[in-house]
């Protein structure tokens, strides 16, 4: 299963970004093999509504997790109804800390 | 005439300045006041009567799940985020939307239709022979104060004599007030932060063509700098209101000085004259 984390740079060894809606990238690892796709964030500069429309990126591209640091009101709405389940990671740490604190299972699921 | 009262810096007067100018002018001429500050109205104070009210509303999609394919283009068009379309629902979001219509264009098959929701009201009154005031006011949450200063102008369109309150600061609800104006009086006050935000503000006037002149409100006497603002930018200093315990005891009780002190009437006919002279405005 394809499992989304939200970064500053491109690789698993790039920081995780705290933000949703403005994080300049999302890492898609897939859980099964650990093989990853970068996506640049289109709307981490939009004027406004960002968190929805980057939640249609992730729902565009079959991702059914979340990991992510601050996630909008209205980004979880639509991220809830798509049934992508929600995890909080602020330990500011790399993509690759927090995929496997993610297979551990001891990141707290916020949604 | 329609002439806007404006600062960049909050709190430097602009309301002190339209309510005494609407009254001075409603003793002789038919004047409409109109509070555009629609965040934070307070005109109605120096003029309580009894006001009739009428709400304002914008568009906004309503979906028909039974006819919508959730094809998606109506989420990909909208560049605020306000439609996400999932495989068999659509979610919608008021409060990011803009009321564009672009949603209900783009639709193949004709799913959506606009209903209207309410976002603010207005309230009209006559507190005095010669004078209406216009207040429009945002609903508490509702986010986009444009549509309810569009509303409140548009119901003085007609109107001879139209002075204009606006919000404090440069953004969109200021420059919506601004919209088609033919002079603008920047109220400033001499301090450092007053002159900063005036330059903003006289950057905003210029930019939309405004002819503009300046009120000085609470001068201490200390103006240099303001003063030298005005020089160096062609900006007339049309009035200068002095810190005066009496004036702010006046304005604190909701009082107006023209009323309280008619001597002060004739500064404030002066202001105006000057105001249309600045229009381009024959007698």
């Amino acid at each position: 299963m394809k499992i989304c984390f939200t970064a500053k740079g491109t690789t698993l060894d790039a920081q995780t970004e705290e933000r949703f809606g403005r994080a300049p990238y999302f890492i898609l690892v897939d859980s099964e093999n650990g093989s990853f796709e970068t996506i640049q964030n289109p709307f981490a500069d939009g004027g406004g509504g960002v968190g929805p429309k980057a939640a249609q990126v992730l729902i565009a591209n079959n991702v059914k997790a979340l990991v992510s640091g601050q996630v909008g009101g209205n980004a979880q709405e639509v991220l809830a109804a798509a049934g992508i389940a929600m995890y909080t990671y602020r330990a500011a740490g790399s993509v690759r800390d927090a995929f496997d604190q993610f297979t551990k299972n001891t990141l707290e699921r916020s949604v | 005439m329609k002439l806007a009262i404006a600062s960049g810096k909050g709190g430097t007067g602009k309301s002190m300045v339209a309510a005494n100018l609407a009254f001075t002018l409603s003793t002789t001429d038919k004047v409409t006041l109109v509070d555009c500050d629609v965040e934070e109205p307070n005109l109605h104070l120096f003029f309580p009567a009894p006001a009739m009210m009428t709400e304002v509303t914008v568009p906004v999609p309503v979906v028909d799940e039974t006819t919508c394919q959730h094809c998606g283009k109506c989420g990909e068009f909208c560049q605020y985020g306000a439609l996400t379309v999932l495989s068999k629902r659509v979610l919608f979001f008021p409060e990011l939307c803009h009321s564009c219509g672009g949603c209900m264009l783009v639709c193949p098959n004709d799913a959506i239709h606009e209903e209207p929701k309410r976002i603010g009201t207005l309230s009209i009154s006559m507190p005095q022979p010669g004078l209406k005031l216009i207040s429009g006011t945002l609903d508490t949450g509702s986010p986009h104060a444009v549509p309810v200063i569009r509303a409140a102008k548009k119901l003085a369109a007609q109107d001879p004599v139209v002075i204009l309150d606006t919000a404090p600061g440069t953004s969109c609800p200021v420059v919506e007030a601004l919209d088609g104006c033919d002079a603008c009086i920047l109220v400033t006050e001499s301090t450092p932060f007053g002159l900063h935000d005036l330059q903003l503000a006289v950057d905003v006037v210029a930019r939309l063509g405004i002819p503009a002149g300046i009120v000085i409100n609470r001068s201490d006497g200390k103006d240099a700098e303001t003063l030298r603002f005005c020089t160096d930018h062609d900006l007339e200093v049309m009035m200068t209101i002095p810190f005066s315990c009496e004036i702010a005891a006046i304005q604190s009780r909701g009082d107006l000085l023209c009323r309280e002190r008619p001597e002060w009437q004739k500064d404030f006919c002066a202001l105006y004259a000057k105001c249309r002279a600045l229009a381009g405005v024959d007698e």
